[in-house]
């Protein structure tokens, strides 16, 4: 029983009610905003060292012990990527102070933003299964609003038909909870997956992994799901294109981390078996993508569907390497990916453009921009010594210790193609003859340059620095393995 | 009962996925509607039906219907209403904008502008 647990949650909560209240006064809701950010990480950071320390944490909302009430649970996982949430949080408000305009942060910017993260937050730290569904919808509809916030023609046509996707995986997420209920009796996670480790899973259930697998794979984007995914995330602006590619499709990653080590773990020759070869396909729908396309936007967001594919691919492999290295890569990803989104912004900024075609010899005015965006480019392939490279040797190393062949071959190529579309970026973007007027008076390069050198430096710390960061991951991986932790946490035997 | 409500929820299922296949908007959101209708019925049908009295503690109750289905399609329901008018509206505005409510003009072309 632990109030810290729900604090990431209440204290966004609390801050868009009250930025609501001063909407009209720009200034005061930057300053709001990002002193509530910064609280936010310390918040998070101490909810690390706690669940440290002590192991996982648990809050009985409203001292209803579970099973009876909602739990909010913190684990491991849970609270690093609630503090990497909060990290790319600050980040992208940073930026949005230069960039996204002053008429949209009129209109409820701020206060939406923090409604997002309330809802990221809570998925990651609930412990109760429609308690997930709901932090689902609260994430969503304020990814409605920012989708659509600004009202130009492109985004009311891609927001129709995200909202449709949605509000389909929803009515399926709803299904899928009436269905288990109907089998189990129970919503809470620990009970159900203490019910299912008594009748040792049978097809019934299998069936409704994979059900929630369609409801969890449409949000992250995997294999046959993903195609609302590159037109919805191309609309809005920069800013938000980054918090969602950042954010969003990794609560659905998350969710099948939950799902498929805490509760349907029994079955994994049929079921983990599905997940391996949707991961696979993935990659390569990914790869394709990512290699085909000239506009900057389009190569970055297909790389966010190669990365479900990986961190998928580690999950199914299910054993303790490989779900470190997908936990590694996981945090890796959130955090580069909303680099490279921030330093494409203000690549498309000052070329007017988002045709790589249209543009070049950005280094030559801007080598800081070029250097920054060219490290994030190389850890985002894996390149040792940055961050990509531990959470990928490390899924490599469980697929191998399982025999997984195929798949490592698949992994290890689409680094490859990984790294020739950012350095596609790199070649055509920042070498070669500038092109004649760059919009540079408009552009505050600098200011929108350090939010994203904040980000790359911590994803350059953090894979430097990955033997200290290991104690947590495996205390996270741990937790996965041994589901009676998590059990036992919660319900108290 | 619980047969009955089944062929009911299958029905709806139906009508939803005709609906939702139209390239018309407004049927479109209609076919959301019945579906979510049709998800709620399910929770409900799924906790089993009219199992024994009201969930209220006394003496002379033996067995209490669940009330916890009931609960969870409350809060459903608040959130499908919710997404449903906001839906509603963000398709006029887009029929304003767009001057179109065919699913068929409203696809991305390859500059997606």
């Amino acid at each position: 029983m632990n109030n810290l647990t729900f604090l990431p949650v209440l204290w966004p909560l609390f801050t868009g009610i009250l930025l609501i209240f001063i909407a009209k006064r720009i200034k005061l809701q930057r300053w709001v905003s990002l002193f509530s950010s910064l609280i936010g990480i310390v918040l998070s950071m101490y909810l690390v060292f706690s669940v440290h320390s002590q192991g996982i944490l648990t809050l009985g909302v409203g001292s209803w012990e579970a099973p009876f009430g909602i739990v909010i649970v913190a684990d491991m996982l849970a609270s690093l990527l609630v503090l990497t949430t909060n990290i790319i949080g600050l980040a992208i408000l940073l930026y949005s102070f230069h960039s996204i305009g002053i008429e949209r942060e009129r209109h409820y910017y701020y206060p939406v933003f923090q409604f997002l993260l309330i809802g990221v937050n809570g998925a990651f730290l609930t412990g109760d299964l429609f308690n997930l569904f709901v932090f689902f919808e609260v994430m969503l509809m304020a990814s409605y609003v920012l989708l659509v916030l600004g009202g130009t023609k492109i985004q009311l046509r891609e927001s129709l038909k995200y909202i449709i996707v949605n509000v389909l995986s929803s009515s399926f997420f709803v299904i899928m909870v009436a269905y288990l209920y109907s089998v189990l009796g129970t919503l809470n996670m620990a009970q159900i997956s203490q019910r299912i480790a008594e009748v040792n899973q049978p097809a019934i259930l299998s069936v409704i992994a994979i059900g929630f697998l369609i409801v969890f794979g449409l949000k992250g984007a995997i294999f046959p799901l993903f195609q609302w995914l590159p037109g919805s995330y191309y609309a809005p602006p920069i800013p938000v294109m980054a918090l969602f590619g950042a954010l969003l499709t990794k609560v659905g990653i998350y969710s099948i981390f939950r799902t498929y080590t805490l509760m349907f773990y029994h079955d994994q020759g049929y079921t983990h078996t599905f997940l391996a070869w949707l991961a696979l396909l993935t990659i390569l729908i990914g790869v394709i993508g990512a290699i085909a396309y000239w506009d900057i936007k389009k190569i970055i967001i297909y790389n966010i569907i190669i990365a479900v594919g990986v961190i998928i691919f580690g999950i199914s492999v299910m054993n303790e390497q490989a779900l470190s290295g997908s936990i590694l890569y996981l945090i890796h990803d959130m955090l580069i990916k909303a680099a490279l989104f921030l330093l494409i912004g203000i690549m498309i900024k000052l070329c007017g453009s988002d045709d790589l075609r249209q543009m070049g010899g950005l280094i030559k005015q801007y080598p800081a921009l070029a250097w920054t965006f060219f490290i994030a480019a190389i850890s985002l392939a894996g390149i040792p010594p940055f961050s990509g490279f531990a959470g990928k040797l490390l899924i490599l190393q469980g697929a191998g210790e399982s025999g997984n062949f195929l798949g490592m071959a698949i992994v290890l190529l689409s680094s490859l193609m990984v790294l020739y579309s950012v350095m596609k970026i790199f070649m055509y973007g920042f070498w070669g003859t500038p092109k004649a007027g760059y919009r540079s008076a408009a552009v505050p390069v600098n200011k929108m340059l350090i939010p994203a050198v904040i980000l790359v430096a911590i994803s350059v710390l953090f894979g430097v620095a990955t033997e200290f960061m290991y104690p947590f991951i495996s205390q996270a991986v741990e937790t996965l393995l041994n589901p009676d932790i998590y059990i036992k946490a919660v319900l108290k035997e | 009962m619980e047969l009955l409500m089944a062929i009911v929820i299958g029905i709806l299922f139906m009508c939803a996925t005709y609906l939702m296949l139209s390239k018309s908007m407004l049927r479109i959101i209609i076919g959301t509607g019945l579906l979510s209708h049709g998800a709620h019925l399910l929770i409900l049908t799924m906790g089993g039906l009219k199992g024994g009295s009201v969930p209220l503690l006394s003496d002379e109750t033996a067995s209490y219907v669940d009330p916890l289905p009931q609960a969870l399609i409350l809060t459903a329901i608040v959130i499908s209403f919710g997404v449903t008018s906001f839906l509603l509206v963000l398709a006029y505005r887009s029929y304003q904008e767009l001057g179109t409510d065919d699913m068929e003009e409203m696809r991305g072309t390859e500059t997606n502008e």
